[in-house]
């Protein structure tokens, strides 16, 4: 159970939910990262609140680093936020690697409609069976990923 | 005006993602390695198993599923004419196909949607090329779908 920290984890999942449901109660909307992100093309006026969303995301994630540091990463006092360096057997190298999990990770988001928010959070909540099918089926291919490449 | 360029819609949006980067940062959720060490089953023998993203994804999912409940009984959301339900909802090949190529991705780089973008108040070592892959893959997406599926992507207006 190495670095597990049940409490930040608890009320962090608290906020991710408390922010799903004010879009959903305020806005009506799903608060799913990929769906948000990749609807910013074409650009039309709905865009206007999925940057603001986007931007403030990025801030809320700043301000929390500043007012709790070393928490986790990123903080004054944490550890530096870091992307993982491929797997010694990949010899293409590490930003080739990155480049082809940020591909696949924008278009399977894309063509399955969600990602670890959008069907995880708001999906399983709102009891969709595509949701739970996607969750498990995303769960299940990452953790054999992990196995199968040894990233860690 | 339209409803979603109005101020309380737009800052609806606003705190909701400013609360959605806190509790990436408390849950630590935003670091891909914690996220890679849930994901890596096969350290659960050897006690090095990190199950801190099941908790995060069970409180957030309770406690929307709460605001579903409270949802339903609202003829409308509190700023705009109604509730953006996904309209399709067939468990299609579409589906399945995108999941498990998003798993590959996730478990690559231990990094999904949320925490990349959130990623970006950190300014790590390839960010920037993640993002530019992010966004080119998810426009990828989009052409290979384009034509009969708008019913599909369900989003927008």
């Amino acid at each position: 159970m190495e670095h597990f920290a049940p409490i930040p984890a608890a009320i962090g999942g608290a906020l991710i939910g408390l922010s799903a449901a004010i879009l959903w109660l305020g806005n009506g909307r799903i608060a799913g990262i990929s769906g948000i992100f990749g609807q910013l093309l074409p650009a039309q006026s709905a865009v206007v609140w999925r940057l603001t969303f986007l931007a403030f995301l990025i801030g809320g994630t700043f301000l929390a680093a500043y007012i709790i540091p070393g928490l986790g990463v990123g903080g004054p006092s944490g550890q530096p936020a870091a992307l993982v360096t491929a797997p010694s057997w990949f010899s293409a190298g590490t930003p080739v690697w990155i480049v082809v999990s940020g591909l696949l990770t924008g278009f399977g988001t894309k063509i399955g409609n969600g990602c670890t928010s959008g069907h995880g959070i708001c999906g399983l909540a709102r009891l969709s069976p595509r949701s739970f099918v996607a969750v498990g089926v995303f769960f299940v291919v990452a953790i054999a990923t992990v196995t199968l490449t040894g990233v860690v | 005006m339209e409803k979603h360029l109005s101020l309380p819609y737009l800052a609806v949006a606003a705190i909701a993602g400013a609360v959605f980067g806190f509790g990436l940062y408390v849950s630590q959720m935003v670091d891909p390695l914690k996220v890679l060490h849930f994901l890596d089953f096969k350290a659960i023998p050897t006690g090095g198993w990190d199950p801190s993203l099941a908790f995060v994804m069970g409180v957030g999912l309770v406690v929307m599923f709460v605001a579903i409940r409270v949802g339903n009984r609202l003829k409308q959301p509190l700023f705009a004419t109604k509730f953006h339900q996904p309209a399709y909802t067939r468990i299609d090949a579409r589906l399945i196909l995108g999941a498990a190529i998003f798993g590959v991705g996730w478990g690559m780089s231990g990094i999904c949607p949320g925490p990349a973008i959130s990623l970006i108040a950190f300014w790590p070592p390839n960010i920037v090329i993640y993002l530019l892959a992010l966004f080119v893959g998810s426009y990828g997406g989009s052409l290979a779908m384009s034509g009969g599926s708008e019913k599909r992507l369900a989003p927008a207006q």
